[in-house]
């Protein structure tokens, strides 16, 4: 018997309290702007009230406590078992939604079980978490193989193509945070590289597309950034994957011929400057393919694809928000990159979530006295838009008590998954680390208006059982899996 | 189990400075809103959600001197719309019931929802839709409102008036324009100000002080309560009540008397300078000015060639004839240039060298005395000949010209007195200097001789006229005329119960009432006289370009008088065709409390007398 106190004792010390600590902060918080982003000014009542949202949170928070009890102690290997299954069957589970879902604001994803809606994609991530893990545990696994790779991605992609299908395109794009594991695990960092700059080019072309430069020349400023910056980054990569400064030399040269081209345009004769920048991309493309013919490398011409790749890719952009997507979507984006200034329009949103926060100052307005939040000013002011409460009643500190909380979460999620030796917990717990901090980062940069109105919950603030529940299992299986660490050891 | 890479574990930097990057731009992005854009972002906050909803204040009574209600406030309606729930409205019945046609309520439906002609539009708000109206119209349309579903009443005050009299004094009420919030940060678009009369220069007693209701609405524009359970409430302060010095009886009879006539008549107690009257003629029934009609009614009025908006009693300008020759008569007996005895000739005028003043027929030479109650010319220009003649007491000209200027002004003429109604005009009283610029240095007593008979450059209001009166009862001295008696709660200004004392001794202002009463008893204003008190006057024929001016001046009863008047009729003829008679029954009125019965056929027949003054522009 005393041995096996000793035991339980160990297992309890090995249990990861600081993480505990912060979550349970994070939920503290989280309640209180629930109650203020749902209290009335004319409610009686008290929060606990199960007729309100704040007491409805309570129970949610009750339940997610005795998830997290259930799940440690049930034994980590049961994952391991039964990923492959449960991913399974939630690929089947997503399928089956959007005939199962009432429509909610036009969004397939809530299946109705008794009173209650659950929506499946909360909980897809944590099905895909684990099978990205326990694939990854493969013997000789690497993301430099190209049949280990493309079985990663595909098991990223599926269930976000199935969300997709469920009209949720911002849990769909939860998704793209597992890029970041499979960055840890060895994917190339220019495949990163080329999706943030594929992002850069996407916003500065379509941002600045119809502004001419220095507002006379007959040339886009979006369009001639854009190209310059394919110029640069192709000029940075060629440096950084090849040793031959000397070619890289001469295409820096090329690229000064665009820049020659804007100051005689500017000063003597105006013409549209973006052709010879166009002109110089192509000249550095063809450069490139002559470099890998001529040192019979691939390297040289997976740059020039990369050229070649960019320019597609900012052309087809204008093309695809005038001709693909779909008007409230062209409108978001539009707003979102200061485009569009109707304070009445789709950008009042944005504009009143700002003057919620920004009106918090240094201290804020003081617990339930917000009133952007509790007169309706803010849109889903308890969901998705509920950071705009911490703003307003908790002001600067306030806010930068939860950024300060999350960072620590994230930074102590990758110190933990990075001490597992167990490859499996490992990814798994990056993907954990890393769905929270696409969350964190989304949600808040959309309500600070620096981000794409991308309708995705506040981990352990926004309102609801679903997403709650979900954040809990994914944190919590992980913290299990972080206890067995030591006797593997 | 794999050998550890240590080479992806580095990798994890990338990552978690991914992650603090991001913190660290967050925290700059709320740096920015909440420290440094923190104030404007408050100010919008406060816009959105605090509605300031404005408590008007009951604004104050007026009253004459003997408590008749004159001035006070009615209830009007105003509809109100709610757009979201007006939707279905039987658009033709609401018309007929309103009396309005459906393109004036299609054009009126558009300029509510236009954002910049109404700021604070929202479908959800009641919404202003036609204002003013009155208790009929409200009557018939209340019935039918079950009808018309989103449509609602409000119930706003507006001035009423009791009698059609007074127009002038009492002023009305409209709405602010853009000068008046620039000049008065209380006033918002849409608030109510006094434009004319009392209801212009007692606005700040009047008007009260607005309250303020802070209630919260929210992004539908609903109300939701009121902020902090009412603690930053304002409660509004009603105006102050005005007692007026006019006596409504007597100020209705001058206004009968002045039916069809151009003219003022302007009546004084001279022991408290409180105006007892003051007519001005055209005038206009005030109950017109107020509701929806007052903007059609005002241009009306504006564009009316005889101009019934002027206030003539202090606006208009006026010589004052004979009735100035009071003022000569006090000045040369108080610098020495007469006394009493002074005797001087006058052949049917004053003649020197081919300079000519006519006058009527009367005894020659007259000492002083009768020379007032006979009106005669030459007296006073022979006076006026020998002051700025007198080149041993004063130097030159210009100089005695300032000394006789500085009589007159110590008398209240050549400066507005500072009655307290707006508009009041200085009249004209010469200076050396003003002669000098004029005849460019060649001048003297001769060539300006027509101002000691009150001709000439000088004018006068008929306020200016009565206050003479007034000072002449007083024996030397006046109270700045003042038209409001008494404001509810505070001392009425200093002003108004200082004595001015003019340049002249009492025991002069004597002779100059014996010669008044003189002119009552066997003089020009002999219709004047009657055994009930004994009536001091004037008369004055001020020449004119048409026919002249009849005016008339005095007071009764001699010893302590209670009222000083003075009658101005344009193109009258004679001061005895007009003035006099005029003058004698608002004294009657004043002193009596009425009219006897011969008394009021006299008035029913100069209320029936019209003067004609052709269609010219005047």
């Amino acid at each position: 018997m005393a041995h096996r106190n000793d035991k339980q004792r160990g297992i309890l010390a090995r249990l990861d309290w600081f993480t505990i600590v912060v979550y349970i902060a994070l939920l503290a918080m989280g309640w209180m702007s629930v109650c203020g982003a749902s209290y009335d000014f004319d409610q009686q009542g008290n929060f606990f009230d199960f007729g309100t949202r704040s007491g409805m949170q309570v129970v949610w928070i009750g339940t997610s406590f005795v998830l997290a009890t259930l799940i440690l102690l049930v034994s980590e290997r049961v994952y391991e078992v039964f990923a492959y299954v449960l991913y399974a069957a939630f690929m089947v589970l997503l399928l089956a939604t959007p005939f199962l879902a009432h429509d909610i604001k036009g969004s397939m994803s809530w299946i109705k079980i008794g009173s209650f809606s659950i929506q499946p994609a909360e909980f897809a991530k944590f099905a895909t978490a684990l099978c990205l893990a326990k694939y990854a545990c493969r013997y000789e696994y690497s993301m430099l193989r190209w049949r280990d790779a493309i079985i990663s991605i595909a098991i990223v992609l599926l269930p976000m193509a199935l969300i997709v299908l469920q009209k949720e395109t911002g849990s769909a794009l939860v998704y793209a945070a597992f890029f970041l594991v499979l960055y840890r695990e060895g994917m190339y960092g220019s495949i990163l590289f080329a999706g943030i700059s594929a992002v850069i080019y996407f916003v500065v072309g379509i941002r600045f597309a119809e502004v001419p430069m220095w507002g006379i020349l007959p040339t886009s400023l979006g369009e001639f950034v854009v190209l310059m910056l394919i110029i640069a980054f192709t000029l940075i990569l060629t440096l950084t994957y090849t040793a031959t400064h000397r070619d890289t030399m001469h295409m820096a040269l090329i690229a000064l011929a665009p820049i020659g081209g804007l100051l005689f345009a500017r000063y003597i004769i105006p013409f549209n400057a973006a052709w010879i920048a166009l002109g110089a991309c192509g000249a550095i493309a063809l450069y490139l393919i002559y470099l890998s013919l001529r040192e019979r490398m691939w390297r040289y011409f997976i740059l020039s694809l990369f050229t070649l790749g960019s320019l597609g890719f900012s052309y087809a952009c204008s093309y695809v928000l005038d001709n693909v997507l779909q008007e409230h979507q062209q409108t978001r984006i539009r707003v979102l990159l200061g485009m569009e200034d109707d304070p009445r329009g789709a950008g009042y949103n944005v504009l009143q979530a700002q003057i919620a926060i920004g009106s918090g100052g240094l201290k804020g307005k003081g617990f339930l006295k917000g009133t952007q939040t509790k007169l309706k000013y803010v849109p889903e002011q308890d969901t998705d838009f509920i950071f705009c409460t911490v703003g307003e009643e908790e002001g600067f500190i306030g806010c930068s008590v939860v950024i300060g909380l999350f960072l620590i979460l994230i930074l102590r999620l990758i110190h933990l998954a990075e001490r597992q030796s167990d490859t499996m917990a490992r990814v798994y717990g990056y993907s954990v680390m890393s769905i929270f901090l696409f969350h964190v980062a989304i949600n808040m940069g959309m309500v600070l208006g620096l981000t794409p109105v991308i309708g995705i919950p506040l981990p352990f603030f926004s309102y609801g059982g679903s997403s709650l529940w979900g954040f809990t299992i994914l944190l919590f299986v992980f913290l299990r899996m972080d206890m067995e660490r030591t006797v593997k050891a | 189990m794999k050998e550890k890479d240590y080479k992806l574990e580095r990798r994890k930097y990338v990552l978690g400075g991914a992650a603090v990057l991001i913190a660290v731009i967050y925290l700059i992005r709320l740096f920015f809103l909440q420290l440094k854009g923190g104030e404007n972002y408050i100010a919008q906050a406060d816009n959105n959600a605090f509605l300031h909803s404005v408590q008007f204040p009951a604004r104050g009574s007026i009253t004459d001197r003997n408590g008749k209600l004159l001035v006070y406030n009615q209830p009007a309606y105003d509809i109100m719309v709610v757009m979201k729930e007006q939707e279905g409205v039987d658009t033709m019945a609401l018309c007929k019931c309103l009396g309005i046609d459906t393109a004036w309520y299609n054009r009126r439906m558009v300029e509510i929802k236009d954002p910049y002609r109404n700021p604070g539009y929202s479908r959800y708000t009641q919404q202003l839709f036609m204002s003013q109206l009155s208790a009929e119209e409200f009557s018939g349309f209340q019935e039918r409102l079950f009808r018309f579903p989103g449509f609602y009443i409000q119930k706003r005050s507006i001035r009423q008036y009791s009698y059609p009299n007074a127009a002038h004094i009492l002023g009305d009420v409209g709405e602010v324009n853009p000068a008046d919030i620039e000049a008065d940060s209380y006033y918002r678009s849409g608030d109510y100000i006094g434009k004319l009369g009392v209801e212009r220069s007692y606005e700040k007693e009047l008007r009260g002080e607005k309250g303020v209701e802070i209630l919260l609405r929210d992004a539908r524009g609903r109300i939701k309560g009121k902020y902090q359970g009412g603690k930053f409430d304002k409660a509004p302060v009603p105006g102050r009540n005005l007692t007026l010095s006019i006596d409504h009886e007597l100020q209705a009879l001058g206004e009968r008397l002045m039916t069809g006539k151009l003219g003022s008549i302007v009546a004084i107690e001279p022991s408290t300078g409180e105006i007892l009257c003051m007519v001005s003629s055209p005038t206009y029934d005030p109950r017109t000015m107020v509701g929806r009609q007052r903007g059609k009614r005002n241009k009306e009025l504006s564009q009316d060639p005889m101009k019934p908006l002027l206030n003539r009693a202090i606006t208009g300008t006026f010589p004052p004839g004979s009735t100035f020759k009071t003022t000569q008569a006090l000045t040369f007996l108080q610098e020495g240039i007469i006394t009493p005895g002074t005797a001087f000739p006058c052949s049917r005028g004053f003649h020197y060298g081919r300079l000519t003043v006519g006058c009527h027929g009367h005894g020659s030479p007259l000492p002083l005395v009768p020379a007032i109650g006979t009106s005669c010319n030459g007296y006073f220009c022979w006076g006026l000949y020998h002051m700025l003649g007198s080149r041993s007491k004063y130097g030159n000209t210009i100089t005695a010209m300032n000394r006789w200027r500085d009589y007159m002004v110590s008398m209240g003429f050549g400066y507005p007195l500072g009655v307290d109604m707006p508009g009041e005009k200085r009249g004209m009283i010469p200076n050396g200097e003003y002669y000098d610029k004029h005849y460019k240095g060649s001048w003297n007593g001769l060539t300006v001789i027509s101002i000691a008979i009150g001709q000439g450059e000088v004018t006068a209001t008929p306020l200016q006229i009565a206050n003479l009166a007034s000072t002449i009862a007083n024996r030397g001295y006046f109270i700045t005329p003042h038209i409001v008696k008494q404001v509810q709660g505070v001392p009425l200004a200093k002003e108004y119960s200082e004595k001015h004392y003019t340049m002249v001794d009492q025991r002069h202002y004597e002779t100059v009432v014996t010669g008044m009463r003189k002119a009552v008893l066997d003089g020009t204003c002999r219709s004047a006289n009657t055994p009930m008190y004994e009536v001091c006057g004037k008369t004055g024929t001020a020449q004119n370009r048409g026919h002249d001016h009849s005016v008339f001046m005095g007071f009764a009863p001699r010893e302590q008088p209670k009222i000083a008047v003075a009658v101005y009729v344009e193109n009258g003829g004679w001061g005895a065709t007009y003035g006099v008679p005029l003058g004698a029954l608002i004294m009657e009125q004043y002193i009596n409390g009425r009219l006897s019965e011969a008394s009021q056929k006299k008035a029913d027949e100069f209320a029936a007398k019209r003067i004609s003054y052709g269609s010219s522009q005047r």
